[in-house]
């Protein structure tokens, strides 16, 4: 199981060690290091290495590495959800995972890593038990502790711990009953370059935020169910109830959670909201090249193209570029990693946004080989672009009477156009 | 306020102010003590200096205060053992607290107290709060078993709480089933042998129930163990399957693929007809794809359990081409994986699609990734023969780019274009040389020779071409003056007037001016084999080479098959069994798939045998790959090469010839040592076992009337050695003709067609008389009976043992060798029976020195009976004396290759055992008609 835990920063400190069987040496972080220069690119560094004695494996989250070592033969994947989970902890408890955040809570930071490992073992990792055993810092309560002298940690043992509803508290109770759901999509494409679909799917996610006082039990049906073929469900969800009736039923945990994930495959046909027109060349021994880029709208659905960023990384090559947007702006890093990035706001369909130039080459080097990929972002606001759309929400168990809302929401996730 | 002032240090020194602080009456300066030690210990300082002082505030009612003594004590209580003793109360005291949260804490703590003296105070509490009420008491103490066994094994044992962590497998609450599950998995592992996890149906049922309501954790744990039950039917494989379906709709991506794990192995058990095995089938695809949606570190895991999976079962995904389309912004690690894939995936349908990815893949910016990619191009012609041609255009538009890199990478793949499809792309080779002056590499310099050489005939200016890499001849690689060498034997072989002198000049580098072993004994080779007999060279040098199979870097079928038991885990994102890295003397137990057995026929097919049952002898086979023929024809370039080739031969047997005969005949003036060559016949008889024998020993069958007798069969030729090929056979004689009775078995997943067999030169000219005729395909998991006539006309070598027959089987995947013992019966002729005065005075003629005495022990029968059984298989009694109550028979028999052999035998009435008296004037065969007669007389 998993033995201990470095938590490292990008220049490579280790400010943070947690061992949960015999104390592990620092020094086995030496063959991360060393794979870490190997990988040049933080992202590349590979999540498993094997040392002489130990097995690490490591995820890089927030510009911080999680690097865990193991002794024993352990589901990689189980190493890795973890980690990520001791991630989200740390964000949920503190707003944000940075090595400051961590640094700041220290003690809490410990007391929760003790909490969600017994020897190697998962202990509590469900935010809603962990929070009743160790109290999340907010500045009121800091200043009460320290008049009081009352703790942060809890001294009952969390009500869900055992129940068959471990991810619920029991007692919960709210004033304004509510249930949020958000239904959020988001393309992944591959656009070639006569700008036909080499490849494309939908992510979905519906995130909930329920506060909803006692044991709420849900039912959440879809006017389209058929759609969901692929799902990945939180505990919560009762898998027969979905497998005979097509309906989400569940005692929902409290607060924020992600309620469900699903992908609708590149074999339904998907949608592709935008299109872009580019024209990027270099001339042969010239030091300089042609940049065009032209943004348009495509399938929409009648709705607005929203918050649109290009990313483009630049070869190597390139030195500097002139360009002219129609609208928003552009940033260009000459220096480091040569990405140019346009902020292009929303798109006009009476005036297409188009972005035109210069590349400057360094001169005497060979017109550059590669053809850079446009990584695009934009948003749709009150669109599922799957067409995926919630019927109704019931509640039983409770007789209050809940306020209930739903949001659609689409996004390009990994959208890239090649040229 | 926040933590980070605890980081703060003043002038004074920092453990002397936290000493003051610590022993502070107040409360809460105390604690904030405690946290500023706390914070030091997590940057790795050393604060064990205060360990009398943090234990000192232990005793407290402040949970807050309490956990975080607890967690200073975990950390320094190995270093100052004698002062931990002190805590040892309290955590007795804290075992018995009306609180479940201190209960539990207390144990938990306590466990991870690794010092000895500790742990004996432990065994009372622990055995508590494993029977206490409370079941967060319970998981936690069933975790605390699995720490104090890490720390001592025996005390645990000698407790008993190894039967008390398996009744709580039956324990009400699915939580503490888990725990209990976990507990016992890790100490399992250490102990493989001992019955810790014996899982019955019973027990079955149980993990199944607790499966659904435990956490995702727990859930991971009752999976992995699931795992490893063997069902004893096909419908519990299936009802089983159907509860564990579920989970491959969990949000925990480890959850989905242990869970893939439980339904890989189980499915074998499933018939292919069943409608529920389709539809697992299609359940499966989802999953596995979602996965790939996730964290870049989960795609890595799962695409490298992915890559076993579809080499396992390839209709999961076959439709699925598209999501492992590589995205730019992918880490390298993933896209590599990637790639690897999609090649596996390629089939005619999607071929068009792969390329055009493929393509453009080879003009992103990282190097190993281009790379990778050109060469998937390569892989992708061999594997889809309609796309061969494609392949070829695109790469020699890739060749235009004139990236170095990419252009040394296509012509790696090109070479092996060739010998998958020769004769068939050399318009090329014009714009390959080209590019001659470019290639630095090694592996593209050794592959553009080799193209250079073995087209020697097409290309006007060879010679010149060759020549000028001879120029820096002692630079090259080793690999590259390999081939170099071979190249310009071709090129002399093809057009020996104008190269003479160039044979002459790297002859000569090779084996004067070299210290390179196998580049010298390569070049004496050559420069014998060419003075020796020019055509003999030219048979060796210029043989056909196999064509290269399909997909040379598939997981071999048996190693897959364990690599399927262990989804999910570290074994499979190295794609290594356990035992092969797990550390230290930790045993591992191999896994393997389960046999099909179904619930209503109780006994299958032979598909239904064991796949794990080791066979009993194993019979030795050459290794196909790297040895001297591979050497000496040349096929020592890159991966994909496999063994020397059948149809080759003829040149393979010249080349034994050339090492076990003619090495006196040595061309003039060269001055050098034999040994180096002369050791390496020896090599080649070598991996003949001798417990050979004794296959044939073994009892069944009777003995064949009509003929002589025979063997049952014997694996010669083991799956595992054979990339799923199992051959068994045996030798028969029946009326005159030998014959060697086969029986094929395709355990590989692919099909297998285009058998062809070949033999070695051996002792007395065995080789076969027909060709090998499977008439069908041989599908996965049949099998084929063949008998193949024999006759002794082949060529002859004496082998050591004299008995060895060495065998080359072909198919479409690849060339197998292995070697075989003949029982010397299989070659007494008919017409063995001598005239009695020829006897007598052939036996007084063979010198006594030739004469060979043995006993055959335990073979209580009469000489009649001994007659008859010898006169089945041609051993001929010509007469019989009785002296001194001694029964005397003298015997004939003759070998095919007309070798005489004269017997004598003594049987005493009562006594079990038979004396034979040999003679024979070539003594060396008497040892192997003994072990004929022994055989004989015993079956």
């Amino acid at each position: 199981m998993i033995h201990s835990l470095f938590l490292i920063n990008c220049s490579g400190d280790i400010f943070l060690e947690k061992h949960w069987k015999s104390v592990v040496s620092q020094s086995v972080c030496d063959y991360f290091f060393e794979a870490q220069e190997k990988a040049a690119d933080v992202e590349n560094v590979p999540p498993v290495i094997s040392t002489p004695h130990h097995y690490l494996i490591s995820i890089y989250r927030d510009k911080l590495f999680f690097v865990s070592v193991i002794q024993t033969e352990v589901p990689p994947l189980f190493v890795i959800e973890f980690l990520h989970r001791v991630a989200d902890t740390f964000q949920d408890y503190f707003g944000e995972c940075s090595e400051a955040a961590i640094k700041d809570n220290v003690v809490i930071v410990y007391e929760l890593l003790e909490e969600m490992l017994d020897n190697g073992f998962p202990l509590a990792t469900e935010s809603n038990i962990l929070k009743e055993l160790i109290k999340p810092p907010t500045i009121l309560r800091s200043v009460v502790n320290s008049i009081t002298g009352s703790s942060n940690v809890g001294d009952t043992l969390p009500t869900g711990q055992l129940s068959n509803i471990p991810w619920r508290r029991a007692g919960v109770k709210y004033t304004n009953n509510e249930a949020y759901f958000d239904v959020v999509e988001e393309i992944d494409a591959i656009i070639d370059k006569s700008g036909s679909t080499v490849f494309a799917e939908i992510q979905g996610v519906i995130d909930a935020c329920i506060k909803l006082s006692g044991m709420p039990d849900l039912s959440l049906s879809f006017m389209n169910p058929r759609l969901l073929d692929d799902v990945s469900f939180h505990p919560c969800i009762r898998f027969k109830r979905w497998e005979s009736e097509r309906v989400l039923s569940f005692i929902p945990p409290d607060g924020n959670f992600r309620l469900i994930s699903y992908r609708v495959s590149s074999q339904n046909l998907v949608a592709i909201p935008v299109y872009v027109k580019h024209c990027i060349s270099f001339k042969e021994n010239s030091a300089c090249g042609r940049f065009d880029i032209t943004i348009g709208p495509k399938q929409n659905m009648g709705k607005t193209i929203e918050g649109i960023t290009v990313t483009v990384h630049m070869p190597k090559v390139v030195l500097n570029m002139n360009l002219t947007p129609t609208q928003g702006s552009y940033t260009f890093d000459p220096v480091t990693k040569k990405v140019l990035t346009w902020d292009v706001g929303k798109i006009t369909p009476q005036k297409l946004p188009s972005l035109k130039g210069l590349v400057n080459l360094q001169s005497g080097a060979p017109k550059p080989e590669e053809n850079p990929s446009l990584n695009i972002q934009f948003k749709i606001q009150q669109l599922a672009i799957s067409g995926l759309k919630v019927n109704r929400l019931d509640m039983y168990g409770e007789k209050y009477k809940p306020f209930k809302g739903v949001k659609y929401v689409t996004k390009a996730g990994k959208f890239q156009v090649r040229t | 306020m926040t933590d980070s002032k605890y980081f703060t240090t003043t002038k004074k020194g920092e453990i002397f102010e936290l000493k003051a602080e610590l022993n502070s009456d107040k409360k809460e300066k105390k604690k904030e003590a405690v946290k500023k030690v706390i914070a030091s210990m997590t940057v790795g300082k050393d604060v064990s200096a205060l360990f009398p002082d943090v234990v000192n505030c232990m005793q407290t009612d402040n949970l807050e205060l309490k956990k975080l003594v607890y967690l200073y004590l975990m950390n320094y209580a190995k270093s100052q053992p004698d002062m931990a003793i002190m805590a040892v109360n309290t955590f007795v005291k804290d075992c018995e607290d009306p609180n479940p949260l201190i209960r539990a804490l207390a144990v938990r703590t306590m466990g991870c107290i690794r010092v000895d003296k500790i742990t004996e105070y432990l065994c009372e509490p622990l055995r508590k709060c494993l029977k206490d009420e409370d079941p967060y008491v319970r998981k936690t103490a069933a975790v605390c078993v699995a720490k104090l066994h890490d720390i001592n094994a025996q005390l645990v044992e000698d407790q008993g709480f190894l039967d008390t962590l398996k009744d709580l497998i039956s324990d009400s609450n699915p939580m503490v089933v888990a725990n209990a599950v976990a507990a016992l998995s890790e100490i399992a592992e250490s102990h493989p042998s001992s019955n810790l996890l014996d899982l019955n149906p019973q027990s079955i049922n149980k993990l199944l129930t607790a499966l659904n309501e435990c956490t995702e954790w727990g859930q991971i744990f009752i999976l992995d163990c699931l795992a490893n039950y063997t069902p004893k039917d096909d419908r519990e494989a299936q009802s089983i399957c159907e509860r564990v379906t579920p989970r491959l709709s969990h949000a925990n991506s480890a959850v989905v693929l242990s869970a893939v794990k439980v339904l890989m192995k189980f499915m074998e058990m499933l018939s292919k007809d069943l409608d529920y095995y389709g539809t697992l089938l299609k359940k499966l695809a989802p999953p596995l794809v979602t996965l790939l949606s996730a964290e870049p570190e989960l795609q890595y895991v799962a695409l490298r359990n992915i890559n076993l999976i579809v080499q396992k079962r390839p209709e999961i995904l076959k439709h699925e081409m598209k999501v492992f389309f590589v995205k730019y912004n992918d880490p390298i690690y993933v896209k590599l994986e990637k790639l690897d894939i999609m090649i596996r995936l390629a089939s005619q349908a999607n071929i068009a699609q792969v390329l055009a990815e493929l393509k453009e893949y080879a003009t992103e910016v990282d190097v190993d990734f281009v790379r990778k990619a050109v060469r998937a191009i390569g892989r992708c012609a061999i594997k889809v023969e309609q796309s061969a041609e494609r392949c070829v255009s695109t790469l020699l538009d890739l060749i235009q780019t004139k990236v170095n890199y990419v252009v040394q990478e296509a012509i790696v793949v090109i070479k092996d274009i060739f010998r998958k499809y020769p004769n068939k792309y050399e318009s090329v080779i014009a714009t390959l040389c080209e590019n001659l002056d470019s290639l630095d590499e090694p592996e593209a310099r050794a592959a553009m020779i080799w193209i250079v050489g073995e087209y020697a005939e097409r290309i006007d200016n060879a010679d010149e071409l060759l020549e000028s890499f001879l120029e820096g001849f002692h630079d090259e690689s080793t690999q590259v003056q390999l081939q170099l060498l071979t190249a310009i034997v071709k090129l002399f072989l093809k057009k020996p007037t104008e190269t003479q002198e160039l044979v002459q000049q790297v002859l000569s580098l090779a084996t004067q001016d070299s210290d390179n072993p196998d580049l010298r004994d390569r070049g004496y080779i050559y420069w014998r084999l060419l003075s020796t007999d020019p055509v003999a060279a030219k048979e060796v040098v210029l043989a056909e080479k196999p064509l290269i199979s399909e997909e040379t870097d598939l997981i071999e079928p048996t190693l897959l098959d364990e690599l399927i038991c262990y989804i999910g885990t570290l074994a499979s994102v190295y794609h290594k069994p356990p035992s092969a890295f797990v550390e230290g003397g930790r045993g591992v137990v191999h896994k393997s798939l389960p046999p099909r057995t179904a619930s209503n026929e109780s006994a299958e097919s032979p598909e239904a045998a064991p796949t794990g049952a080791p066979p009993v002898e194993q019979p030795d086979v050459i290794p196909p790959q790297g040895d001297l023929l591979g050497d000496l024809l040349n096929l020592d370039l890159g991966p994909p090469v496999s063994g020397p080739p059948l149809a080759a031969s003829s040149a393979q047997m010249g080349a034994v010839d050339l090492l076990g005969g003619g090495l006196d005949s040595l061309i003039g003036g060269t001055n050098f040592t034999s040994p180096p060559a002369a050791a390496v016949p020896a090599s080649l008889g070598a991996p003949i076992g001798s417990g050979l024998s004794d296959l044939f020993d073994l009892t069944s069958g009777v003995g064949n009337l009509s003929g002589s007798y025979v063997a049952p069969k014997a694996v010669w030729l083991p799956a595992m050695k054979a990339k799923g090929l199992e051959i068994s056979g045996t030798f028969t004689r029946q009326v005159g003709s030998i014959s060697m009775d086969l029986q094929l078995t395709n355990k590989a997943l692919q099909v297998m067609t285009d058998f062809a067999i070949q033999f070695n030169r051996n002792s007395f000219g065995l080789a076969p008389a027909a060709p090998l005729q499977v008439h069908a395909p041989l599908s996965p998991n049949q099998s084929v009976e063949i008998s193949l006539p024999l006759n002794t006309v082949g060529s002859v070598m004496k082998m050591e043992p004299l008995n060895n027959l060495q065998v080359a089987v072909k198919n479409n995947i690849d060339v197998f060798y292995f070697s075989t013992l003949y029982p010397l019966h299989i070659l007494f002729v008919e017409d063995g029976k001598m005239d009695r005065q020829m006897f007598l005075a052939t036996w007084k003629d063979i010198p006594n020195e030739n004469e060979a005495q043995f006993q055959i022990r335990d073979c209580p029968l009469s000489a009649e009976a001994v007659s008859s059984k010898l006169q089945g298989s041609n051993v001929f009694t010509i007469a019989k004396r009785n002296v001194e109550g001694q029964d005397m028979l003298y015997q004939s028999l003759k070998l095919t290759n007309g070798i005489w052999v004269l017997a004598e035998l003594r049987i005493q009435p009562g006594n079990p055992s038979l004396t034979l008296s040999l003679k024979c004037r070539a003594p060396e065969v008497s040892q192997h008609v003994y072990q004929a007669y022994e055989t004989i007389l015993k079956n």
